[in-house]
């Protein structure tokens, strides 16, 4: 097992260094580059302002020069300055990443609390008034739009009831109380448009198992509901869903974007969104980065939750 | 008895008044950008300037009134008053020596004075090749400093300007930054007190200093106890940045911010679908800027080089109707480069009304006839299509070029949109010139903005000049070239006049450019805040932050 686990992460280190080259590259084949965006809010920049700041930013170098320098600095653990924040890439992305990890942890955990025994119940009763319901309950969370479910949730509970702040940050003082309100519509949100996809997954996967023999054995066997159902069904049944949660969970981390933009949250998603688009490539590579390697170790994570969940498997 | 009367009425005049306009405790201004830094030189950036005008002063501004004025010094320098002289240099060109006197009780946040030393250290790292200072054309022109006092420096310019006398720079405090320039000049950018100290009292002497940033989300300032205008009213004012509109809208309505800034806020249909819905609850003001949205036409493009089908295309807008049919009126027609607010403004330059008639004998007399299918065909058998190109998403853009397609359509004109991502338009189509029709998009300038960049013929981009240059139309004629250098250097206000309507002229009749209309940026207030005047050039409001009042509500 333990080989298994560090063949897997030197693949994952080849992964990170190959999407590092990747990234990098796409990022500055794109059109116009950090110059054009400041030359372009000055109108008394000249042309050779242009280029004495191209020689400066080093951006009159070649692409695979520029990724070299960036490269033996990342070795060294200076993986740069951010562009857009005039800060240290890493002094910007970790209170993102906690913040991320906040908002992200508690509406994944909330959205598998809530899709197990939705998914479940579903899947006992196919075709009934209660399957219909969930189902169409996981479908309208699936359908709605989160910047518009953002924008309800903001007017009814920030602008009508006004119990809960509109978005934004908590002040720096406050305690845990009033920063928790400020995570309460994004974790909502992000929780309503998330667990309709899992209900699904887990209905499906059920209605899967409960047809397989051995559980037609254990209901032979004169076993209880709940021994079946918890005990045979759904431990088979988590198989497909840890894959689909370890997916989800890597793209969460930088995918949560339209809800940190609507609620003004410092996330990760808004972060690299921002640092792609106003050409900052330390910033926008870093997170990246970040976000594959989070998905490379969810996957990882699902692939050892595989042993746990079927004996039968098992890795050398 | 009549003593005590007047002492009474003196006393309920006051309390009413104290009343009427009261220190508020704190406003929370909504923004839609954070800035990138913080550093007045590094970057520019509007939010930056937006935040900044509160702790800190140019040396010079334009005011409400596009008047040029002291802010940080005390008296405006010129020929008249000696303050300014020219002067030979040494290679025998002609400069000038302007003396500025900093105002005496400008001090920092920390109390140290400001000083001409932070004059000096700002110009010095100014002209580092790599502090990566955004103006650096600013301070090359700057040949030497004279210090002559602790408030009072000359600087030798290397040339003789009509503005002479602006410098629109903010000082760096050079008691904080020398040290960290001197540690090492390239690492300054990254290692600025402006970024890595924020809050630093040093380096404030406007009316508030900074007492705290959450990157990317909000900036908090407090009155600056050095400050020696006017006392603020508020003590606490928060700008919160929140980049999507929709949700700023819902911040106000919430009550988590009390404004939405005009300067980098709602669109303006935003703005009046937004004041159609809750207009009676805020003040709304609507200023026409120095934004100035236009067509850029492709000169190369044999069609667009025969002047008799651009001016034809112009008189086949209707840009009113457009203005009071998509804008509610606000954004008023631009007649070319020079905004009506701007002192050099001529009226009386040659305009381009909704002219159909006129607009289809042009055709005509340049050989474009109807067809059978209704677009215009020349002697060849070649259409009249023209490739019309603006930034994808942006919605207003893509609403007016959907107008001017469907006006142009009336007249048999084919124009075929083709929209791009901003950074491929503005990165590749348009500073490679690879448009091949026109380019809708916007200039912005400044008072008395001389368009040397955009109208000269050394200035067009090209391969062999590394696409240097903003002259995307490829514009070239001499009158112009010689009327912009003569501009530059007229230090004489009636003749420059008179050589900036020749200039405007000559812009109606030849036509690079379409001009469209002048952007208006949309304030939104609340109804107890008073004292806030749109500029409508690139000074901000916040220049003149502690007149803003509350009234009591």
């Amino acid at each position: 097992m333990i080989r298994y686990i560090t063949q897997r992460l030197a693949e994952s280190l080849i992964v990170l260094f190959v999407m590092s080259f990747v990234i990098y590259a796409l990022i500055g084949l794109m059109p116009g580059d950090p110059v054009d965006l400041m030359i372009n809010a000055n109108p008394r920049a000249t042309a050779e302002d242009a280029a004495r700041l191209r020689a400066l930013y080093g951006l009159d170098r070649p692409i695979g020069e520029r990724y070299l320098a960036w490269l033996g600095a990342a070795l060294q653990g200076d993986l740069g300055y951010s562009r857009l924040h005039s800060r240290p890439v890493l002094e910007v992305l970790w209170p993102r990443l906690g913040n991320t990890a906040a908002l992200m942890g508690i509406s994944f955990i909330l959205a598998i609390a809530l899709a197990l025994p939705f998914g479940i119940v579903a899947a006992l009763r196919p075709r009934t008034t209660t399957d219909t319901s969930i189902n169409l309950i996981a479908f309208a969370g699936i359908s709605i739009p989160p910047f518009w479910l953002a924008i309800l949730l903001i007017i009814l509970f920030a602008v009508v009831l006004g119990w809960l702040p509109a978005g934004g940050m908590p002040p720096s003082n406050a305690g845990f109380g009033v920063s928790a309100t400020y995570l309460v519509l994004p974790v909502a949100t992000l929780t309503i448009v998330t667990v309709g996809g899992i209900v699904r997954f887990i209905r499906a996967a059920m209605i899967e198992a409960l047809r397989q023999d051995y559980v037609r054995t254990a209901w032979a066997k004169g076993l209880g509901e709940r021994q079946v159902v918890l005990g045979h069904v759904l431990r088979n049944a988590m198989i497909p869903v840890v894959t689909i949660l370890a997916l989800n969970f890597g793209a969460l981390f930088s995918g949560a974007l339209i809800t940190e933009t609507m609620f003004g949250y410092l996330g990760m998603g808004k972060t690299i969104y921002d640092a792609i688009l106003g050409n900052d490539f330390n910033l926008a590579l870093v997170g990246l980065l970040l976000a594959t390697a989070t998905t490379l170790l969810a996957n990882l994570a699902a692939d050892l939750c595989y042993t746990w969940l079927d004996p039968r498997i098992t890795y050398r | 008895m009549r003593a005590r009367l007047t002492t009474l009425l003196c006393a309920v005049i006051l309390s009413l008044s104290t009343a009427t306009m009261a220190r508020a405790a704190e406003l929370k201004i909504g923004l839609s950008q954070f800035p990138s830094t913080l550093n007045p030189q590094i970057d520019s950036m509007l939010a930056k300037s937006y935040v900044l005008a509160m702790t800190q002063r140019p040396i010079t501004a334009y005011d409400q009134d596009w008047n040029l004025i002291c802010m940080l010094c005390v008296e405006l320098p010129t020929l008249e008053n000696g303050q300014a002289k020219l002067e030979t240099l040494p290679d025998g060109r002609q400069g000038i020596a302007v003396t500025y006197r900093l105002q005496p009780d400008a001090t920092w946040g920390d109390g140290t004075p400001v000083t001409s030393a932070d004059m000096v250290f700002t110009w010095e790292a100014g002209l580092h090749p790599k502090s990566g200072f955004t103006n650096f054309e600013t301070f090359r022109r700057i040949l030497a400093i004279d210090v002559i006092d602790d408030k009072t420096f000359t600087l030798h310019n290397d040339r003789v300007t009509f503005d002479y006398n602006s410098l629109q720079l903010d000082l760096l405090p050079a008691h904080v930054e020398r040290p960290i320039f001197e540690t090492d000049p390239a690492a300054y950018r990254n290692r600025t007190a402006y970024d890595r100290d924020p809050t630093n009292p040093a380096l404030a002497f406007g009316p508030y200093r900074i007492v705290e940033v959450v990157s990317g989300s909000r900036i908090v300032l407090e009155p600056n106890s050095t400050w020696s205008g006017p006392a603020p009213a508020f003590d606490r004012i928060t700008v919160q940045v929140i980049e999507n509109t929709a949700a700023l809208e819902a911040n106000l309505l919430s009550g988590a911010i009390d404004m939405i800034a005009g300067e980098l806020g709602l669109t303006i249909d935003q703005a009046l679908a937004f004041e159609k819905r809750q207009g009676g609850r805020y003040t709304f003001i609507y200023k026409p800027g120095l934004i100035y949205e236009h067509l850029d036409l492709n000169l190369d493009n044999p069609i667009l080089a025969d002047r008799r089908v651009r001016r034809a295309l112009v008189y086949a807008l209707d840009r009113e109707a457009l203005n009071n049919t998509l804008f509610g009126g606000k954004q008023p027609v631009a007649r070319s480069s020079v905004s009506p607010l701007d002192w050099i403004y001529d009226p009386n330059v040659p305009t381009y009304p909704f002219a159909p008639d006129r607009a289809d004998a042009l055709l005509k007399e340049a050989g474009w006839i109807p067809g059978s299918d209704g677009i215009r065909q020349n002697a060849a058998g070649e259409r009249l299509t023209i490739e019309l190109m603006t930034t994808a998403g942006n919605r207003t853009r893509e609403l007016v070029a959907q107008v001017l397609q469907s006006q142009w359509r009336e007249l048999g004109i084919d124009a075929r949109i083709r929209n791009e991502p901003a950074r491929v338009f503005f990165g590749e189509t348009v500073s490679k010139r690879k448009f091949t029709g026109a380019a809708m998009f916007a200039w912005l300038s400044s008072p008395e903005n001389v368009p040397r960049t955009t109208l000269y013929s050394d200035q067009i981009p090209t391969a062999e000049n590394n696409w240097a240059g903003q002259n995307y139309t490829g514009f070239k004629n001499a009158e112009m070239d010689s009327l912009i250098d003569a501009i530059e250097i007229e230090l004489d206000r009636d003749k420059r006049k008179a050589l900036w309507s020749r200039l405007q002229r000559l812009y109606a009749e030849e036509l690079p450019v379409i001009p469209l209309y002048w952007r208006a940026e949309a304030y939104v207030l609340p109804k107890w805040l008073k004292g806030v005047r749109p500029t409508g050039h690139q000074g901000t409001t916040t220049l003149w932050v502690e007149e803003w009042q509350a009234e009591a509500h």
